[in-house]
């Protein structure tokens, strides 16, 4: 087994972005372990994704012609092992996005081979290939090796490696699907509510507050504070689940990305990887929170530990 | 019909703790469990179904040691009339492939129709085992699902998957099934001091892997990784704003005075 093989991803006929920071992984791991780089599309007309993918690196470019416009998980699987099976990659690359969330795993059962998730660095120690990732909310990071194993599956945290803009020369071929019948079946999207409220990816300044909250009857006062600074008043997760705030405010992975944000001041909020991902590009970051060792201190640039209600009410005095 | 719910007792780690010394773990002294948020939300769904329709039996399970225990407790207060726990000594240190191998033997034995399980752990967040476990089984699956419309015996279930950025797909998917479910599908319901009583008295019963059929071979074979050290990361670090609440807060309007200032 050799060779890395990258998974693109696409949606409603849009290439995920992630998918070229995957190929810049891969093409990473070329430099120092030369090794044929090749990514397969998945798509009833891969066609259309082809000279996307075609990044510099990429030896070869596999379509794959599936009867289905959709993500499902049994034609996927089936279909990456197939691909696995033509060509004999000892890596087999993915964004970790919700998609792989729902079938990565199970190629890597199904086909015997190594599964390391959420992975953000990757690099070979002698041969052996080592991936890193993170856990007890990221306060550790692990060091994963896969010995025994003629193939590895890791999916790829977002925003970490690069994406390649250099434009490559692949060759195209063509890897036959599988015949599978899908056991789940898609009928339709429901687009995120946008309306009544404000559209936080257009704020420039905002305050988001978070599980320190605690609950809803507290929300009001920093309304107040953000309305006081001018500022526009976001959440995490628990807050939106919970109903105290409309889930058009939610920061984050599965709610908005604040592309436009300058400042963002965290209340409350430890920082999980998928709130972050929807905020750490923001240039200054202030994080309040009890709890010192809280990720979003990691991304911070300036931190105050102690207790959020404390720090609005002294707030409230410079407004 | 029968659903089983995987549930983990999470590990949470001190604010300052220290690695053991072979560096392949934090030092067990800093480390206290809770249960999995995510688990809170599956376990809930399996119970509506189950107060919802007659002839539904909800079994928690959870692969862990003595004091994991308590986590099926906690959900056997909320509703349910036994559960399981699965340990050996060797599992120590076991990651989610071989988890959710023996997740699937117990759904295998139970005659399970139905896995519930949450979409991730809140402590190493694989976000694999509830997959393994489809896989196991060659059960169709869906991940991270946000809402969930099931009748006991039929042959599909209508689910949302929560995508990136806000948008849900609607899908069907044939059963039996294993699901992983996100936060929000619902609101857990907190356990009563009689449910917290009762629970005390119903059964939990204990398997080893091997009462399962599964060889300690097959679960060395079973690990999709081997973990070789894990350490403190360079953390980017916050200037730290130091002082009394007052002169945090008058340091802190400066800065953000000062940055619009200049935005």
């Amino acid at each position: 087994m050799s060779g890395i093989l990258v998974i693109a991803e696409h949606r409603r006929g849009v290439l995920n972005p992630a998918t070229l920071e995957t190929i810049a992984a891969a093409a990473a791991l070329k430099q120092v372990k030369p090794q044929p780089v090749a990514v397969a599309i998945i798509a009833r007309n891969p066609d259309e994704f082809v000279g996307q993918v075609n990044a510099a690196g990429v030896d070869e470019i596999i379509k794959v012609a599936v009867p289905t416009d959709t993500f499902q998980s049994d034609v996927y699987e089936a279909t990456v092992a197939a691909v696995v099976a033509a060509r004999g990659p000892a890596v087999v690359l993915f964004a970790h996005t919700v998609d792989t969330w729902g079938y990565a795993a199970a190629v890597a059962v199904r086909g015997g081979f190594g599964c390391a998730t959420d992975v953000f660095a990757v690099r070979y120690e002698g041969d052996a290939l080592v991936a890193t990732r993170a856990g007890y909310k990221e306060k550790l990071h692990m060091d994963l090796d896969f010995p025994g194993r003629q193939t590895v599956v890791l999916t790829l945290r977002g925003n970490v490696f690069k994406p390649i803009e250099e434009p490559g020369s692949a060759a195209v071929s063509a890897v036959d699907a599988p015949a599978v019948a899908a056991r789940t079946a898609h009928l339709g999207y429901i687009e995120p509510d946008q309306t009544g409220d404000v559209d936080i990816a257009q704020a420039e300044y905002m305050l988001s507050v978070g599980r320190g909250v605690g609950e809803e009857d507290n929300i009001e006062q920093f309304k107040e504070l953000a309305d006081a600074l001018g500022f526009t008043l976001g959440c995490s997760r628990p807050v939106a689940d919970n109903g105290w705030l409309p889930k058009s405010r939610q920061v984050g992975q599965s709610g908005k990305t604040v592309v436009s944000c300058k400042i963002y001041v965290a209340m409350g909020i430890s920082g999980s990887v998928q709130h972050m991902a929807g905020m750490k590009h923001v240039p200054t970051i202030i994080a309040i929170n009890k709890d010192a060792e809280a990720s979003i201190f990691s991304i911070a640039r300036y931190g105050v530990v102690g207790d959020m209600f404390e720090i609005a009410k002294e707030l409230r005095n410079h407004c | 019909m029968k659903i089983l719910v995987p549930v983990k007792q999470v590990a949470v780690l001190d604010e300052d703790f220290e690695l053991r010394d072979d560096g392949l773990d934090a030092d067990p002294d800093f480390i206290d469990h809770e249960s999995n948020e995510w688990d809170d939300y599956s376990y809930e769904a399996a119970l509506q179904i189950m107060e919802a329709h007659g002839g539904v039996e909800v079994v928690p399970m959870t692969v862990g040691p003595e004091d994991a225990e308590e986590s099926l407790r906690r959900c056997l207060a909320k509703g349910g009339e036994r559960a399981i726990r699965v340990w050996d000594d060797a599992l120590t240190g076991a990651g989610p492939a071989t988890v959710a191998k023996l997740i699937a033997a117990v759904a295998r034995r139970e005659g399970a129709d139905m896995v519930f399980a949450g979409t991730l752990s809140a402590d190493h967040s694989y976000a694999m085992t509830g997959i393994c476990v489809a896989a196991e089984l060659g059960w169709p699956h869906v991940a991270v699902v946000t809402a969930l419309e099931y009748q006991p015996g039929a042959a599909t279930a209508t689910v949302h998957r929560e995508l990136e950025a806000g948008l849900v797909e609607k899908m069907t998917v044939e059963c039996p099934a294993v699901l992983t479910i996100q936060l929000g599908i619902n609101q857990p319901r907190y356990a009563s001091l009689r449910g917290v009583k009762q629970a005390k008295e119903k059964p939990v019963d204990e398997l080893s892997p091997a009462d399962l059929g599964v060889s300690g071979e097959e679960l060395a074979a079973s690990a999709s990784f081997r973990l070789r050290r894990m350490f403190k990361p360079a953390r980017g670090q916050a200037e730290l704003i130091e002082g009394t609440a007052a002169e945090q807060a008058a340091r802190l309007a400066s800065i953000i005075k000062e940055l619009r200032g200049a935005a």
